[in-house]
């Protein structure tokens, strides 16, 4: 198995709060591999300083992507991070409200294209070719979510899991090799988390995107993840497959009697 | 509806605005009696104006950000104007705009000279709207120095004719270049700010300005001006003072037509999607692999150039500029012309020019509750039409195995 992420001894400070301690994990190709923790454990922390947002104090971040040299990713910006083939959702979903749900995915086809000003201005056929694809490739990644009834519905109008579905085919819109989902179904009904996790499959499966998602929903963690890391206080607690971590006491410990086989 | 928290917050910028143009707006030297005037007056109308607008633009934002607002959902027809119907039935909108074109190419021929100058002032105020609408209504940066470019590019022609000799049509491409890498100059040191912060800073640059066209004698002749700036020409042809305000009246209508082209062309583009992205959430557009800081400063650049261009255009109608023509107050007036007419639509920004110059032309007997109105105006808009009086559509593009229509 060929690893695509590999982050190694990741830490982050906020002044003297240690948010990230020494943080190892890896995720390998075709995986979809979990990130649980108790609230405040540094989870979405962890994916800042993944994705540009926060720059960490320190460690290695690496990828092994498509191109065959890895690429440390520490200290680049968030959009060199997409374009580098990382593409994430938020915890507190973050589309454009006031766009539509097509310009949404069309947001996501940006890096992959070129037009600029000039083109814009005189609208040649090279970019009236690329605008069309781009509307046309959006309009095929929200029929493949099941989101194309939406599709010039502005964002804001949206049901809240058809929200978080879309800021997921905003994501794959950029082209990534691996996506970060940070709780992707919070706030969602039953019959959404079900929806959602034959989605997240399909991705892996079909589209050949590998996984690595925060989550409470435990049995949506259990049933989909091939591992799982779990962090407490900035620090990674236990790893492995959805089974030894399930009988791990320190997890179980960790969660202080949460539910954990539910 | 409004929390006390939004009141507080407004108060801290207003405050802010007060102890920032203090030195500008309060103290004056008066060099001929060697005495300090201090214009307490002018402290106090800084500060509510400073609330208004604050209180004003954090509102804008937290309507739309709202999710449900219907006023802005294409889906529910019935609470859409008036005015939006007739925009999204072309069979209905091009009747108007021929009859509006009609209406203003018939205009001089109709109208007395001195309403084709008024119409002129109203134009190049479209053309600076429309500019703005790039930087605030499309990229969502409070910019309120905006005047500044303005001062560059009327002041460019103005130094450049009487240097070099340049003419018209030479200075009005120059000044917009310049204009923009004004915009860019600006920009740079500005791309972490937002919102009150962003407005706060660009209201110093614009004061900047300013202030140095009043004080570098040598360089821009201070307060007294630069006068005998030659108007456009036609192929050498001369032309009385009617033909001279005829000709610079069709000359805008071109340039504004020309503006409204580039700016639909740039705000329906990758680039023009980048902006509103960039409007809307800065860390999810950056997440989209937008470069935050390349986009901002397109769009202070692109913003810019009309402005230039619009200060050449006015410095060549008055023949005259000084200092006094690039108050904030221009600032604060392109400002409330982008967000009474409506915030990204090209329209609106039209109609808001049309009517906050307009307007006072003819109601001379409240010019002095000028701003008195246009701060009610806008609170009250705030609270009726938070999209300005001709909201922005988002536009419904056109795929395989579906037929839409295209707005
Ligand atoms: N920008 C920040 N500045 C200071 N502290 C922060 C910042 N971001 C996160 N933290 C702190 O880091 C810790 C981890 O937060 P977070 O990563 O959001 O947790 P989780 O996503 O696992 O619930 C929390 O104690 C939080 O207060
Ligand atoms: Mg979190």
């Amino acid at each position: 198995m060929k690893p695509i992420l590999d982050v190694q001894n990741l830490t982050m400070r906020f002044g003297g709060l240690t948010a990230l301690d020494n943080l190892d994990l890896d995720v390998n190709e075709g995986e979809i591999v979990a990130l649980i923790g108790p609230n405040g454990a540094g989870k979405t922390t962890f994916f800042n300083c993944i994705t540009g947002i926060y720059k960490p104090t320190g460690g290695d971040i690496l990828v092994h992507g498509s191109r065959k040299e890895s690429v440390r990713l520490n200290g680049l910006k968030p959009n060199q991070v997409t374009e580098k083939g990382l593409a994430r959702t938020f915890q507190n979903i973050r589309l454009f409200p006031n766009m539509t749900v097509l310009e949404n995915v069309m947001m996501g086809r940006h890096c992959r294209t070129r037009s600029g000003i000039l083109g814009a201005v005189f609208r040649g056929q090279a970019t009236v070719r690329e605008e069309q694809k781009v509307v046309e490739d959006s309009y095929e990644i929200l029929k493949k979510i099941n989101l194309a009834r939406y599709v010039d519905e502005l964002a804001m109008n949206l049901p809240y899991g058809a929200q978080r579905r879309l800021e997921i085919a905003r994501a794959m819109a950029t082209e990534p090799f691996l996506l970060l989902l940070d709780e992707p179904a919070a706030g969602m009904n039953p019959q959404e988390t079900a929806d959602l996790d034959e989605l997240i499959v399909w991705i892996r499966d079909t589209e050949k995107i590998s996984i690595l998602l925060i989550e409470h929903d435990m049995k949506l963690v259990m049933s989909l993840s091939d591992r799982i890391f779990v962090m407490d206080y900035g620090k990674k607690i236990a790893q492995g497959t959805p089974e030894e971590i399930r009988c791990n006491p320190v997890v179980i410990k960790a969660y202080l009697g949460e539910e954990m086989d539910a | 509806m409004v929390s006390l928290e939004e009141i507080k917050k407004s108060l801290l910028t207003c405050i802010w605005f007060m102890f920032l143009t203090f030195p500008i707006m309060v103290i004056r030297v008066n060099t001929v009696q060697k005495v300090i005037e201090w214009r307490w007056i002018n402290m106090l109308l800084v500060g509510v104006a400073g609330f208004i607008l604050s209180f004003f633009w954090r509102n804008l934002f937290r309507e739309k950000g709202k999710t449900g607002t219907e006023k802005q959902s294409p889906a529910k027809t019935d609470n859409i104007s008036i005015f939006q119907k007739i925009r999204e039935d072309r069979k209905r909108f091009l009747p108007v705009v021929a009859l509006f074109g009609c209406f203003m190419i018939a205009f001089p021929l109709v109208f007395s000279l001195y309403q084709t100058n008024i119409m002129t002032t109203a134009l190049i105020y479209v053309m600076l709207g429309l500019g703005l609408n790039i930087v605030v209504g499309l990229a969502g940066l409070l910019d309120l120095g905006y005047v500044a470019f303005y001062a560059v590019g009327a002041y460019s022609y103005a130094l450049l004719n009487h240097h070099f000799g340049i003419g018209f049509w030479t200075a009005l491409p120059l000044s917009g270049l310049l204009s923009a890498l004004f915009g860019i100059l600006l920009g740079y040191p500005v791309l972490r700010l937002r919102g009150d912060y962003l407005a706060i800073v660009t209201l110093g640059f614009g004061e900047i300005i300013r202030l140095i066209l009043e004080n570098w004698n040598e360089f821009s002749f201070g307060p007294s001006g630069i006068a005998n700036i030659p108007r456009p020409g036609f192929f050498g042809m001369e032309m009385s003072l009617k033909g001279h305000t005829i000709y610079l009246y069709y000359l805008m209508i071109l340039l504004v037509l020309f503006t409204i082209f580039v700016v639909n062309r740039l705000q329906n583009s990758r680039i023009g999607r980048a902006w509103i992205a960039l409007r809307e959430d800065e860390i999810a557009c950056q997440a989209m692999g937008i470069d935050k800081a390349r986009t901002k400063l397109t769009a202070f650049a692109l913003g810019a150039t009309w402005a230039g261009m619009g200060g050449v255009v006015f410095a060549a109608k008055t023949t005259f500029i000084n200092p006094a023509s690039f108050t904030i107050w221009e600032s604060i007036i392109i400002l409330c012309i982008v967000v009474l007419g409506g915030m990204g639509s090209i329209i609106g920004v039209i109609s808001g020019a049309m009517i906050l110059i307009l307007l006072p032309e003819y109601l001379r007997a409240f010019s002095e509750y000028r701003m008195l109105i246009f701060g009610i105006v806008l609170v009250v808009m705030m609270i009726f039409r938070p999209g300005g009086i001709i909201p922005d559509i988002r536009r419904v593009y056109k795929y395989k195995g579906k037929e839409t229509r295209m707005i």
